[in-house]
């Protein structure tokens, strides 16, 4: 190649190749770089971040009077109600923040944002993976603003407990984001299906986890139907690492769950995004 | 710096006939050349674009762009070329700045590099004061030049743009491409582009490719295409309709007259050498008693090239045929 010539108000060529930085920490790299180009915004907009990190407590001031009261006050379900509700509702901040976390995606597929990192050395998977380790940050930071704000009001957390409970809604938060980002990948040429699946899909999800009220004074069907959500094992594995429970069977199998949730998303995520160009 | 072999691309479409974006296409193109592909949508230009950047794999045929094979060796491919696609590249929710910076991270720059490199830009594409807005708040042509910059963070030695200038108004186009020219004499660049503004790839580009349903019908420098397929287009204004058509007869005997036609006064005929032609046709309607008011020669555009080649107008196909030969063409490609 020839010496370029120097222009006054041009910058000066980049070091012409850069293969030799590419090493085997490159996925690493990659992944990195994505997850943080993921949270820019997220942290450059206080606002919006404020917003969403106190959504939860809307609900649960909400719904969570309404329900003590229909069991029939507060010391019900084997004791105070917040000690099943709030870790219920971390399960449910989680599905529902990382659910429609596809559809950011989508957009970056229209506008051609996507298409302008498929054509960088960044490896197709970190593409995926970034994005859904990404979802982590925001959901650990909307479970701990609920539960400091709920010790008042009597929900007690075992320290322990807690920090498992905070690690297993992140394996389950990067298994959903996972399987949002996929099925915004493979919707991506008929963009409104994200929405139609995305609701088809969130109710039954949520209301057959047992979150909002018991599944025990549901029908059998439910009941049934429940064993194949793997968010039921999740909430029944939080309440018990909540209430620092650690010889339950529910937590081992709410890490089964979610371990499962999020290698299946990786994986299909992973093997979609590989195939996202055309 | 590109070499590509009887490239094609086939997609399926579910119970539709598959369609033949491509059907063969062999292309040189050597180191620090500005070449154009030009055609009507849905010739195949982006598909071509999207297979050389390792977009989408061919369906046959082979490539090789800066020196490596856009299958075998994709990733090492995508590290040498810049690429700025029909779409806007910078994330809406993201910061000017940020989507430059990341970028720059990704191709390996070191942080402080990538300041730098993210500054140097910023100010060499106008953008400096916008650094710190979203990619949703700029408008139409700051997008497009931050698009560019992104393209150019790793100072590529090849860079495709798909029509750039699509949806600028004239003032941003002439702006982009001032841009464009100062990146490619300060990188030594080879740079492809495609587009439908015919004067962009006359003006812009020193060797134009026309494609035409997937395959490429001519190739060479603007002014060679355009004297060797096209021909000079001149008009004769006579007095009245009657010493119109009279003149219109004389005209069609002259020498490689074609598409002679007359409209009310005007006399129009394509010929290989307007100005040569030009002083034997008024001496041969002084000769028949005709007094012609006015003559003019045009040189023929790249719209007469496809013309010739085709049979068909570029123009056409978006829009009626405008009367100023510059007005640049509405329109989105495929």
């Amino acid at each position: 190649m020839t010496t370029p010539t120097p222009a006054q108000a041009a910058p000066r060529p980049a070091p012409a190749d850069r293969t030799t930085r590419r090493g085997a920490s490159a996925p690493l790299r990659d992944t990195w770089i994505v997850m943080t180009r993921e949270l820019r915004p997220v942290l450059r907009d206080p606002f919006s971040l404020v917003f969403s990190l106190v959504q939860p407590l809307v609900f649960l001031g909400l719904f969570g009077p309404l329900l003590a009261g229909s069991l029939g006050g507060e010391q019900v379900l084997g004791g105070n109600v917040w000690q099943w509700f709030v870790p219920a509702i971390l399960v449910m901040t989680t599905l529902f923040g990382t659910a429609t976390t596809g559809s950011n995606l989508l957009y970056e597929f229209q506008t051609g944002a996507h298409e302008r990192m498929l054509v960088t050395p960044l490896s197709r998977s970190s593409l995926l993976v970034g994005r859904s380790l990404k979802e982590v940050l925001p959901l650990i930071g909307q479970a701990l603003i609920v539960i400091v704000v709920m010790i008042p009001f009597g929900f007690r957390a075992d320290v322990l407990g807690a920090a498992l409970g905070l690690a297993l809604l992140a394996v389950l938060g990067v298994g959903l984001g996972s399987l949002s980002y996929g099925l915004a990948t493979a919707v991506r040429k008929q963009d409104w299906m994200f929405w139609v699946v995305h609701q088809t899909l969130i109710f039954p999800l949520m209301i057959l986890s047992g979150m909002l009220l018991p599944l025990d004074s549901g029908p059998r069907w439910m009941q049934i139907a429940a064993t194949a959500n793997p968010l039921a094992y999740v909430v029944e594995a939080e309440r018990a690492l909540f209430a620092g429970d650690f010889s339950s069977p529910a937590i081992l199998w709410g890490w089964v769950a979610a371990l499962a949730t999020a290698a299946l998303g990786l994986a299909l995520g992973v093997r979609l995004m590989n195939r996202s160009a055309d | 710096m590109i070499h590509a072999r009887s490239l094609t691309k086939t997609f399926a479409t579910g119970r539709a006939q598959p369609v033949q974006a491509v059907r063969g296409i062999d292309l040189d193109i050597a180191p620090g050349e500005l070449v154009a592909v030009l055609g009507p949508n849905g010739a195949g230009k982006t598909t071509t674009m999207r297979m050389l950047t390792t977009l989408i794999p061919p369906t046959s045929g082979t490539a090789t762009v800066a020196g490596y094979d856009v299958v075998g060796d994709s990733a090492e491919v995508r590290r040498r070329i810049g690429y700025v696609g029909q779409g806007n590249g910078g994330g809406h929710t993201q910061r000017a700045r940020d989507e430059l910076y990341t970028q720059a991270l990704v191709y390996g720059l070191s942080r402080r590099e990538a300041r730098r490199r993210t500054d140097e830009l910023l100010e060499v594409l106008g953008l400096r004061e916008l650094a710190a807005r979203k990619v949703s708040e700029l408008s139409g042509g700051q997008r497009r030049r931050l698009d560019v910059a992104i393209g150019l963070v790793h100072a590529p030695r090849l860079l495709f743009l798909d029509e750039p200038s699509t949806g600028l108004d004239p003032h941003n186009r002439a702006n982009l491409w001032q841009h464009i020219a100062t990146m490619r004499s300060s990188h030594d660049m080879t740079i492809v582009l495609t587009t439908h503004y015919l004067d962009e790839a006359d003006d812009m580009a020193e060797r134009v490719i026309v494609v035409d349903h997937g395959r490429v019908i001519a190739d060479d420098t603007p002014d060679a295409l355009k004297s060797h397929l096209a021909g000079d287009r001149i008009g004769l204004t006579a007095p009245d309709a009657a010493a119109a058509a009279r003149t219109a007869e004389l005209v069609s005997h002259g020498p490689g007259a074609r598409e002679v036609a007359v409209h009310g006064t005007v006399v129009t005929a394509r010929v290989t050498d307007g100005p040569r032609a030009l002083p034997g046709l008024l001496a041969a309607a002084r000769e028949s008693g005709i007094d012609i008011a006015a003559a003019h020669v045009d040189r023929p555009t790249l719209d007469d090239v496809f013309l010739a080649l085709t049979g068909r107008s570029l123009r056409e196909e978006t829009a009626p045929k405008p009367a100023a030969e510059l007005a640049p063409l509405p329109g989105k490609d495929a």
